[in-house]
């Protein structure tokens, strides 16, 4: 039996008279690479809100890493090891690419109220920044400035950042929105690479990175989890055909849903 | 072409400038005693005071992104600390000056408490309300000449050793307050902390998401300006002999905001660049205008419009150090 990580219970979030999340409940295993998936407006980003804390839920529980962490502020949920990537990028741009992952280290090396030693000599940060830097393939553009990085290179940042804080549970919100086909697969390959030491909720439009990642797929409607299942399932399951894929049963659904493609960005 | 030596890298025209700069302030009472203009002394014991005031205020607004419109209280409250004290008999500094930043201190984390969880306008509004509260305190307070303000009739003392009525002694003493202050700045934002600060600025959400409780941080670092802006306070109460409340009018806390803007923001020499411009030229327009402000107003405009960056950005060209 493989440790549950992450228990969502009835979650519920309503803004006004649209419900983002109706009563969403799952459950995922250490290690699991769990695709969220849906059409524009299904409330997936809302989703990622609730559980980084930037959302407050109306109901239901949220259980992680063997605590309730339904109500924790967001930075405490960061220091139990939930990390997130954001859908359009969120970094600290006046600082050097290094400067970016340095932070998100001594954001977990314990309290920041040193006020004399100088940070950025500091080998306890630059080190392992340096480290998460190379892996993610930015080894030489760790001294230029973000404002500097291409689209794609701060896309890989981002997720930088997130994997320097050693988080157990990694939220990726839309990482392949806005790249080229040859980025997007470099990332594929970094994801796949990575599956398995951490578990990452994936939400993605892009199909093919989806069928070829996850181990498990939820399907996100209107706020409800309409299936969820392993990518063959989800590919026969006839009311995500209906719902989200829309396309005739004759045709396998290798990517679908086109008009998304091009990303959500509400 | 040959490497540049390090040495002479490192002497990029912003070190040079700030060298020179520094040299200048040194040899001002040297200035003074060779032509006998004593004013001078006084005019720039007051660029160093404000420097120091603007220097506080660059930490949270340049650095940490805080715009506070009330920074003058700092200055009215470290000064009615020594005044008071002094009108109730406790003369020696050793007493005045702690607690003028220790009251400083203490108001910096009721206003910060609660108004660091606002952003924009509305801590600007908040910020400049409190000061305003204090300066209408300061009016109140009748036995320590309300609205009139309040003679000092004698200057911190410190048990004979420093003798601040000597012009050049506490000229010096306000410089080497100064250059504490600009060293203890730059030790401040290259940390941990100040790193903390400044991603704060950068991109408050993205801290909370890597995991800092960024508002401790904040508060933090909005009490330390409070602080050293007590202390240029007391400095001040001393250099004038006087307090009143017109010290931490809110005009005043535009004053401080300009200087910052001025010399630049987050760079170090950038309050002491800033503070000296604006006086100078306040001083020198005095003597040939009643109205200063007409050419302050539109040059400030220039400034703020044209060099992004204040005189050091203009001075050193690049990226701060």
């Amino acid at each position: 039996m493989v440790d549950v990580l992450l228990k969502i219970e009835t979650l519920t979030k309503r803004f006004g008279g649209v419900v983002a999340s109706d009563a969403i409940s799952l459950i995922l295993p250490q290690g699991e690479l769990h695709a969220v998936i849906g059409p524009n407006g299904a409330g997936k980003t809302s989703l990622i809100g609730q559980l980084t804390g930037e959302i407050t839920s109306d109901s239901g529980r949220i259980r992680f890493a063997g605590h309730d962490i339904t109500t924790l502020p967001v930075y405490r949920r960061s220091q139990l090891g939930l990390a997130r990537s954001f859908q359009i990028t969120s970094l600290f741009p006046e600082f050097s690419a290094l400067d970016n992952v340095a932070l998100a280290v001594q954001a977990h090396d314990g309290h920041s109220f040193r006020f004399w030693r100088n940070a950025r000599r500091d080998p306890a940060l630059r080190e392992p920044a340096r480290a998460a830097i190379e892996r993610a393939g930015l080894a030489d553009r760790a001294e230029m400035q973000v404002a500097d990085l291409s689209h794609g290179e701060r896309r890989q940042l981002e997720i930088a950042m997130a994997l320097a804080t050693r988080p157990r549970l990694l939220l990726l919100d839309e990482p392949m929105a806005g790249m080229g086909p040859e980025e997007s697969a470099r990332l594929v390959d970094m994801l796949r690479r990575l599956k398995g030491s951490v578990t990452i909720v994936l939400i993605e439009h892009d199909m093919d990175a989806v069928f070829a990642l996850a181990d498990r797929i939820s399907v996100l409607v209107y706020g409800r989890i309409i299936a969820s299942g392993d990518a063959e399932a989800i590919r026969a399951d006839p009311a995500v055909r209906e719902a989200y894929l829309g396309e005739s049963p004759a045709k396998p659904a290798a990517t679908p849903g086109g008009a998304a493609q091009g990303g959500e960005h509400g | 072409m040959t490497p540049v030596p390090d040495h002479l890298k490192r002497l990029s025209p912003r070190v040079a400038a700030n060298g020179i700069l520094l040299v200048i302030l040194a040899l001002v009472p040297v200035y003074a005693a060779v032509t006998g203009n004593a004013f001078v002394i006084t005019l720039f014991t007051r660029v160093l005071i404000l420097a120091l005031a603007s220097l506080s205020l660059n930490l949270i607004m340049g650095f940490g992104g805080m715009v506070s419109f009330g920074h003058a209280a700092y200055l009215g409250i470290g000064g009615y600390a020594v005044g008071i004290l002094a009108k109730e008999g406790i003369g020696s500094a050793l007493v005045q000056w702690p607690v003028a930043i220790a009251a400083a201190a203490l108001y910096a984390l009721v206003v910060g408490a609660l108004s660091l969880r606002t952003r924009g306008v509305y801590f600007i509004m908040i910020t400049l309300a409190f000061a305003q509260m204090v300066y209408y305190v300061a009016i109140g307070l009748d036995r320590y000449g309300g609205d009139d303000g309040l003679t000092i009739y004698q200057r911190s003392r410190f048990g004979g050793f420093l003798n601040l009525d000597n012009k050049t002694l506490f000229y010096y003493l306000c410089f080497a307050l100064l250059l504490a202050g600009i060293y203890l700045i730059w030790r401040v934002v290259n940390s941990r902390f100040g790193l903390v600060v400044q991603g704060a600025r950068s991109n408050e959400r993205r801290m909370r998401a890597i995991g800092f409780p960024t508002f401790r941080y904040k508060l933090v670092c909005f009490v330390i300006a409070g602080a050293m802006c007590g202390l240029a306070g007391a400095l001040l109460a001393n250099h004038t002999n006087f307090i009143s409340p017109a010290m931490m009018h809110w005009t005043r806390s535009g004053d401080l905001m300009v200087m910052v803007v001025i010399g630049g923001m987050q760079a170090m020499f950038g309050p002491l660049i800033g503070a000296m411009t604006f006086l100078l030229l306040d001083e020198a327009l005095s003597n040939v205008t009643d109205y200063p402000n007409l050419i302050l107003g539109p040059l400030l405009l220039g400034v703020a419009i044209y060099l992004n960056g204040g005189i050091d950005g203009l001075i050193g060209g690049g990226r701060r150090g």
